[in-house]
């Protein structure tokens, strides 16, 4: 087919022999197999830290705002920090699923799935935020424009603020579909696998029944680029307004114009790493370095190292507006930053984020795992202080010299922050160990164009399919329409034996007869039920009517649990349920 | 009445796609085709329309700017108007650039979960429903084509043999 054809010069983005059954091996096995210690490890640390934030939020709530660092002059600090480092970060994963998409970049296919995971877990953390600084997060739900018992007192819709309501929660949930509707097929794979009836169950609920009809696929494909044209604008939208918090205010370092598209950058910038951090690590766990190649690990390098670029811009425009402006305040906020007492701070932020992601240029470098892993880590760190040099510096040297002062956090502070992170990774690693990671389907649909066991097949010239035309034909014959999941192998039900046991029973006949629900009796579940269906058995009547010869012959015929109707006396409570009837 | 009907089965999605041309050329009627994952192509080979959910997201996304606007203009306009920050609340047009977030954000709202609940309506998905694919293999390595076969089961067989397929399940039910 001439859309398996791609580029000879274009590197496999399935690595090592694989076909489309191994791709179902490699990424059923993490959800298949069992947790092994590291995985135990981290997850207790993760939550011992989620735990300590639920202490800390739990401590906040019940004694007031007056437990963090905030003070009259720094009346906005960690939190704010927080909720726009958490909503950034989740940032990067509706660009790769959705943008990417767009741009019909294949290499997307190995990480979206995580990198959207990544972006409903982080857009979770930063909604805390907002909620817990209400003060009365019993009350967040003032936010939303209903009728109330204040007369006609309504939201404002001029505040950036109620915007950030609308953005956030529409982003978190229209991510949250995009996510879930990608995975009906991947869930469908898992549970058509499951062994045990539990995971059967789970994984079908999960699947909401994915059959993978070709009207199915050609819907899914559909919505997933209809969701990817609404994601893409959403995504620029959300950080524009998170930016316009400060861009509408009136705040020197705060009143900018070039904020939306240096957010927007930055987001992606600080979105990109921690996707980076986050599948390094998980592709060694997972044993996915087929699927996310070090090509993959470079293409993000590269993203990084561009979008740090555009930051640095935007650092170096701010300064230059500040200056060219002629505003007294606005040039003493830079120069503040700069050189007062968050200096450290601010040239933190300028090392991680504008100097660090300069390295990619090198190939070597950019192609290291080791290196990019340390990279990530860096530019996490940097995009956290960007946020806090630009809310934290800003504040703290107000237009009142007598109130200047210093933002100090306190152990509050800190542990909502290591708690947010705790709660990331605990929904993160939970994540891995039940959710099909990588989105298989996807792969297989680019395997035979980007797989290199295919890819080799075409350089040396040989066919990518063979007809075979030996295929083997088998025969089903169905008693009734629905039980197609019965095809083979139960020839018993409805021979010789059935016969038997109906003779001595009595028949049922469906057009004159009602069934009785057979689950009344103890011993009874709706499975057997379903079994004596089968056989013909239907009413209390037939149940009543049966003794210990019918009973071996019951038990001869379904293989399960012999010598349970007896104990359970069958025939003795269907007789109770009939004398009941009358 | 007893009704008959084939599954093929195949372990390629370019086979699987010249079998449903062959068979389409020698005027069968493809009744399903379960795919493990999207083959491109298919549903114009099969004769599937068009889909038409595009269409009905654009509409929802009509329905969400209206709904913006209607509620922007009762809440800041209509119902409290107040002069916030020295830009009082006159008219919907004059302070309508304050209100194009939310009518962005509503109109994205509205447009995608009522195009994927319209989706999982019409491709009957939801939780607790069960899966129809008639084979497990069908969300792992292999594709099944479903064929009602009307007293040409010999002719059909050979031909779905030499299309390629793997294997052949040939269900009779009574009934």
């Amino acid at each position: 087919m001439a859309s398996h054809y791609e580029a000879p010069i274009r590197k496999p983005l399935v690595v090592g022999d694989k076909g489309y059954h191994d791709v179902t091996v490699d990424i059923a096995a993490p959800v298949e197999g069992k947790a092994n210690k590291h995985w135990w490890i981290v997850f207790s640390i993760a939550l011992v830290a989620f735990l300590w934030g639920v202490g800390c939020i739990i401590y906040t709530i019940s004694t007031g705002i007056g437990t963090w660092g905030l003070n009259k002059t720094v009346n906005w600090a960690w939190d704010i920090t927080n909720f726009v480092w958490w909503v950034g970060i989740g940032h990067a994963g509706t660009l790769i699923s959705a943008v990417l998409l767009l741009f019909r970049q294949k290499w997307r296919m190995a990480i979206n799935r995580s990198a959207e995971a990544m972006t409903i877990f982080s857009v979770i953390q930063a909604g805390l935020f907002p909620i817990i600084h209400m003060g009365r997060p019993w009350l967040a739900y003032w936010v939303l424009p209903i009728p109330n018992q204040f007369g006609s007192l309504w939201v404002n819709f001029n505040s950036p603020l109620l915007w950030d309501v609308f953005a956030i929660s529409t982003y978190l949930s229209v991510s949250l579909v995009f996510w879930w509707t990608g995975l009906l097929p991947d869930f469908a794979m898992i549970r058509d696998r499951a062994v045990l009836p539990f995971q059967k169950k789970i994984y079908s609920l999960l699947s909401f029944g994915w059959s993978g009809r070709a009207k199915d696929w050609q819907r899914f494909e559909e919505v997933s680029l209809v969701l990817a044209g609404l994601a893409t604008p959403l995504v620029l939208s959300v950080h524009t307004i998170v930016s316009f918090d400060f861009a509408t205010s009136v705040i020197p370092g705060w009143h900018t114009t070039i904020f939306p598209p240096y957010f927007v950058a930055g987001a992606i910038f600080s979105g990109f790493a921690m996707v980076n951090t986050l599948l390094i690590i998980m592709r060694k766990v997972c044993s996915l370095e087929a699927y996310i190649t070090v090509q993959h690990i470079e293409l993000m390098n590269i993203v990084i190292m561009i979008t740090g670029s555009i930051v640095g811009c935007a650092y170096i425009t701010e300064l230059f507006m500040a200056w060219y402006s002629g505003v007294e305040y606005e040039q003493y906020a830079f120069l503040n930053r700069a050189t007062g007492p968050y200096w450290w701070a601010y040239w933190a932020m300028m090392t991680c984020n504008v100097f660090s992601p300069q390295f990619m240029w090198f190939k070597k470098l950019r192609t290291s795992i080791m290196f990019s892993f340390f990279i990530s880590i860096v530019v996490n760190i940097g995009m956290w202080f960007e946020r806090f040099v630009i809310i934290v510096t800003s504040l703290h040297r107000d237009y009142l010299p007598s109130s200047w002062t210093m933002f100090s956090p306190t152990f509050v502070d800190i542990g909502i922050f290591i708690g947010t992170i705790g709660f990331f990774f605990v929904l993160f690693l939970l994540y891995a160990r039940t959710f099909p990671v990588i989105a298989q389907a996807e792969v297989k649909s680019i395997l035979k164009s980007s797989g290199e066991k295919y890819k080799v097949l075409r350089d040396a010239g040989k066919p990518l399919y063979s007809i075979k035309k030996n295929g083997a034909v088998r025969y089903t014959v169905l008693e009734q329409e629905e039980e197609a999941a019965t095809t083979e192998g139960e020839g018993t039900l409805g021979q010789e034996p059935v016969l038997s046991l109906l003779g001595s029973i009595g028949s049922f006949d469906p057009e004159s007869e009602k069934p009785d629900d057979l689950k009344k009796v103890k011993g009874i579940g709706p499975l057997m039920e379903k079994t004596l269906n089968k056989l013909g058995i239907f009413s209390f009547l037939q149940v009543s009517k049966m003794g210990d010869k019918e009973y071996a012959l019951l038990d001869s015929l379904t293989e399960a649990f012999p010598g349970r109707a007896q104990r359970d006396d069958w025939a003795g409570q269907a007789k109770r349920f009939l004398n009941l009837d009358k | 009445m007893a009704s008959t009907k084939i599954h093929a089965y195949y372990d390629d999605d370019d086979v699987l796609m010249h079998a449903v041309k062959e068979v389409k050329a020698a005027k069968h009627h493809i009744e399903e085709v379960y795919c493990p994952f999207p083959v491109h192509g298919l549903d114009k080979a099969m004769g599937l329309a068009p889909t038409r959910i595009a269409i009905t997201s654009f509409l929802y996304g009509c329905v969400g700017l209206a709904v913006a606007i209607t509620m922007m203009n009762y809440i800041m306009i209509q119902d409290w108007p107040q002069d916030i920050g020295g830009k009082p609340s006159f008219s919907y047009l004059e302070n309508m650039p304050a209100f194009v977030p939310i009518m962005f954000e509503l109109t994205v709202f509205f447009a995608a979960h009522l195009m994927v609940i319209t989706f999982y309506l019409r491709s009957r998905l939801w939780p607790f429903k069960k899966a129809e694919n008639p084979d497990v293999k069908t969300t792992d390595d292999q594709f099944v084509m479903e064929i009602e076969v009307h007293d040409d089961e010999k002719e059909l067989t050979d031909l779905l043999l030499n299309t390629g397929a793997v294997e052949l399940n040939v269900i009779k039910s009574s009934h």
